[in-house]
């Protein structure tokens, strides 16, 4: 026998079902309960940056729009730091909540373009949006991040971008830009599935 | 400072993507294998919540919809700690749940369960945990509800749960279940965790020295999210 190390267990997911907008947005359900939901406003009024509109659908493994998926985003500010890790703008939360439109899946927000984060060992990683998915169907919530198109040096050099070994792969990560627009799709599952990340 | 790192998520204990007998996961379940990404400050932190986002009875689901009189049902209070895999508390952090009403019907405007809306219950509710990691909900017990999977498919009743902790890494939603409840062995969504000591710390305890005499019974219910290293030796330092 040896000694015991008694950690406890993390507590296992549970899929948060075709009700979460219930708990997490109630309006999305169909009701208004509290003075304030959390996760409307990702940047607040005083934000730094570019302004930017990011648009996409999340789709399943048979090409059906997950229409009930919701997304939370966490970023950087502008200058690539995060809120609780130093200074922001007064009212920025860099966190927000995103549901689709439920007849069409396609989700739109407005943020703004987050600057380079400095990363483990000093590197520098490229800007980028992490992205956490729940569904029903989806047993533990997904990790992934948005990078944007039109940041091709930084992109190649992205410590994260480049330990994804099949290089079409990469891409799957990548938003399309059209000036300050920028459209990222989510494959569950499939030949354009995107990476999924286990942090 | 950059925060510590998390203990690695044991993918063993949580259930995986594709679990078949939860039909829904079929088509939602990534097949290629989770990049391994070390943590980075994206990882390590996360979005923070203060009092003033809440109003006192934003944890009181008996209260915080009820339009002409209480909601329908058992009177429960639901209480517990957030703690981490040290069995340190993790205070100040937003637990955020929702339910079915007495009867099993969500109000959703996708749920189309024959039982009635409780015209009293909104079904959802959040709270900050107190400096000790502590939080407490007052609500209705939910009714067990049938679903679309197999023909014949009941939820076992059940609280949705959603936490944040420090770090965008450890944000964790589950389900909590009832002591007692013969549902629970039955349900795909359950069993789609291999590991039957992980159910067992989904099951709520009831809580009779917690409970209100005369009043509402208890159950209580910790939750546990990642670790963070608490210790480490840097061979080299950073940029190296």
């Amino acid at each position: 026998m040896v000694q015991g190390l008694n950690y406890l267990k993390e507590s296992a997911s549970q899929t948060a079902g075709p009700y979460v907008h219930i708990g997490l947005a109630p309006w999305a359900a169909g009701f208004d309960i509290y003075r304030k939901e959390l996760g409307h406003d990702i940047t607040g009024p005083n934000a730094k940056g570019e302004r930017i509109t990011v648009t996409g659908t999340v789709t399943d493994g048979t090409g059906a729009p997950v229409k009930d998926v919701l997304i939370e985003v966490w970023q950087a500010n502008a200058d690539g730091v995060y809120p609780g890790k130093g200074a922001v703008e007064d009212g920025f939360r860099g966190w927000g909540r995103i549901i689709p439109d439920f007849d069409t899946g396609v989700f739109s927000f407005e943020t703004v373009k987050p600057g380079v984060v400095i990363g483990r060992n000093s590197r520098p990683m490229a800007p980028h949006l992490n992205l956490w998915l729940v569904a029903r169907g989806i047993n533990i919530g997904l990790n992934t991040r948005m990078y944007f198109g039109d940041e091709d040096a930084a992109n190649a050099a992205d410590p994260v971008l480049n330990l994804i070994e099949q290089a079409h792969r990469r891409e799957t990560l990548i938003a399309r830009a059209d000036g300050n627009s920028y459209h990222f799709d989510i494959c569950l599952q499939g030949d354009a599935e995107t990476v999924f990340l286990d942090v | 400072m950059t925060p510590q790192e998390l203990f690695q998520r044991d993918r063993e204990w949580h259930p995986p993507a594709y679990t078949k007998d939860y039909k829904t996961s079929v088509a939602r379940s990534p097949r290629n294998a989770l990049l391994s990404v070390q943590n980075s400050d994206s990882e390590l932190t996360g979005p923070t919540f203060g009092h003033n986002d809440f109003d006192p009875l934003d944890n009181d689901l008996i209260r915080n919809y009820a339009k002409n009189g209480g909601p329908i049902g058992e009177r429960i209070i639901v209480h517990g700690r957030v703690l981490d895999e040290l069995g340190r508390p993790v205070p100040n952090t937003l637990v955020e749940i929702w339910q079915a009403n007495a009867g099993g019907r969500y109000r959703h405007k996708k749920d189309t369960y024959l039982a009635p809306i409780d015209p009293n219950f909104g079904g959802c509710g959040r709270t900050l945990t107190d400096d000790n990691g502590y939080y407490v909900f007052r609500t209705v017990k939910p009714g067990a509800y049938p679903w679309r999977n197999w023909v014949n498919n009941w939820r076992p009743a059940h609280i949705h749960v959603s936490v944040f902790g420090t770090a965008f890494a450890q944000r964790l939603i589950t389900q909590m279940y009832f002591e007692g409840d013969p549902l629970i062995a039955k349900c795909p969504i359950v069993k789609t965790i291999p590991d039957q000591r992980a159910i067992d710390q989904l099951v709520a305890a009831l809580d009779l020295n917690a409970t209100i005499p005369l009043d509402s019974i208890a159950y209580k219910f910790d939750i546990v999210l990642r670790g963070h290293r608490s210790t480490f030796f840097e061979n080299r330092p950073e940029g190296n």
